[in-house]
């Protein structure tokens, strides 16, 4: 027992009956589970409407673009929150420094307008 | 009922044999309190009596009393389909797809005199009653009805759900009346 590896067998033990556990309820929930499947019942939920075409289409790249860049810029209005409740504390400083920071932001900004990122029409 | 505090009760045990430390009965029982307690609704609701389930729903009759506050919009998860309101004619393709989407078991309880037949709209355009296209379990009668009315619906309903066989989804008989309405 003063074998270091050996100390770690109750750890690898309650691995193996955690996952033996889950994998077993899971299969066995599955295979003893009564169900009855049908087609209109395997079908996409459409509201009750028969569903149209396939949801698997390619979508236009910008759709992407346009997430990240919301992502992006929301993200920095959650900066602004901890700093508007110490905006006293922080001072003149720190509202310099929030103006840098929305200036750096803003010239990123102006690189993407003029780059095109927001063009719908192409 | 026994009372925790004035305004906690808790369900009363089935029957079964009891002694120190265990308590048995059968699964039927067990499993039928657990599926009374917690049904999720499905509203179908397209007009007057769908107002008057928003009232059941609400701080004042408050249908989560009775485990039902989840209502799921996917019939994936829900156990009875509430029908409330008129159901036109080019509507009953989408309810019976609803009702055939939803997993069983499943109860359908018809809440007012339009879903239950028609009501006053004796007319080409509307369906004269929802068990023309499905199967349904409780009636609630009323134009619009109260929510007590409903409240009684969903009650007889806990009844239906807490007495059902746990095999009866699987009989002949089960399968036969479905294939009465040509659901498979």
């Amino acid at each position: 027992m003063n074998n270091p590896a050996i100390q770690y067998l109750p750890i690898g033990l309650m691995f193996i009956v955690a996952l033996g556990f889950v994998g077993t309820t899971m299969i066995l929930t599955h295979w003893l589970g009564p169900k009855r499947k049908t087609k209109i019942k395997l079908d996409a939920f459409e509201c009750g409407i028969e569903a149209q075409g396939n949801a698997r289409l390619p979508f236009n790249i910008k759709y992407f673009l346009v997430a990240i860049l919301f992502v992006l810029f929301d993200v920095e209005v959650i900066f602004m929150y901890p700093w508007a409740v110490n905006f006293k504390e922080l001072g003149v400083a720190g509202f310099v420094e929030m103006i840098l920071f929305i200036g750096f932001l803003l010239i990123g900004f102006f690189y993407l307008l003029k780059k095109g990122a927001l063009k719908w029409e192409e | 009922m026994e009372t925790v505090s004035n305004h906690i009760s808790l369900a009363e045990k089935p029957d079964g044999y009891e002694g120190t430390g265990f308590f048995a009965t059968s699964l039927d029982k067990v499993v039928g309190l657990a599926r009374k307690n917690s049904i999720w609704p499905l509203p179908f609701a397209t007009s007057c009596c769908g107002i008057e389930f928003m009232a059941t729903m609400g701080a004042h009759y408050d249908l989560a009393r009775f485990g039902s506050e989840r209502l799921s919009f996917s019939p994936r998860q829900a156990d009875l389909l509430m029908v409330m309101g008129t159901i036109a004619k080019k509507m009953g393709p989408v309810l019976k797809q609803v009702y055939e989407q939803m997993a069983e078991p499943r109860w359908v309880l018809s809440v007012g005199a339009c879903a239950s037949s028609g009501g006053i709209f004796d007319t080409y355009s509307v369906l004269q009653g929802i068990d023309r296209i499905i199967p349904v379990d409780v009636y609630v009668p009323g134009c619009p009805p109260r929510p007590e009315q409903i409240i009684d619906g969903v009650m007889k309903i806990q009844h239906l759900v807490e007495n059902e066989s746990l095999r009866r989804r699987d009989s002949a008989e089960y399968k036969a009346m479905l294939n009465k309405y040509g659901i498979e």
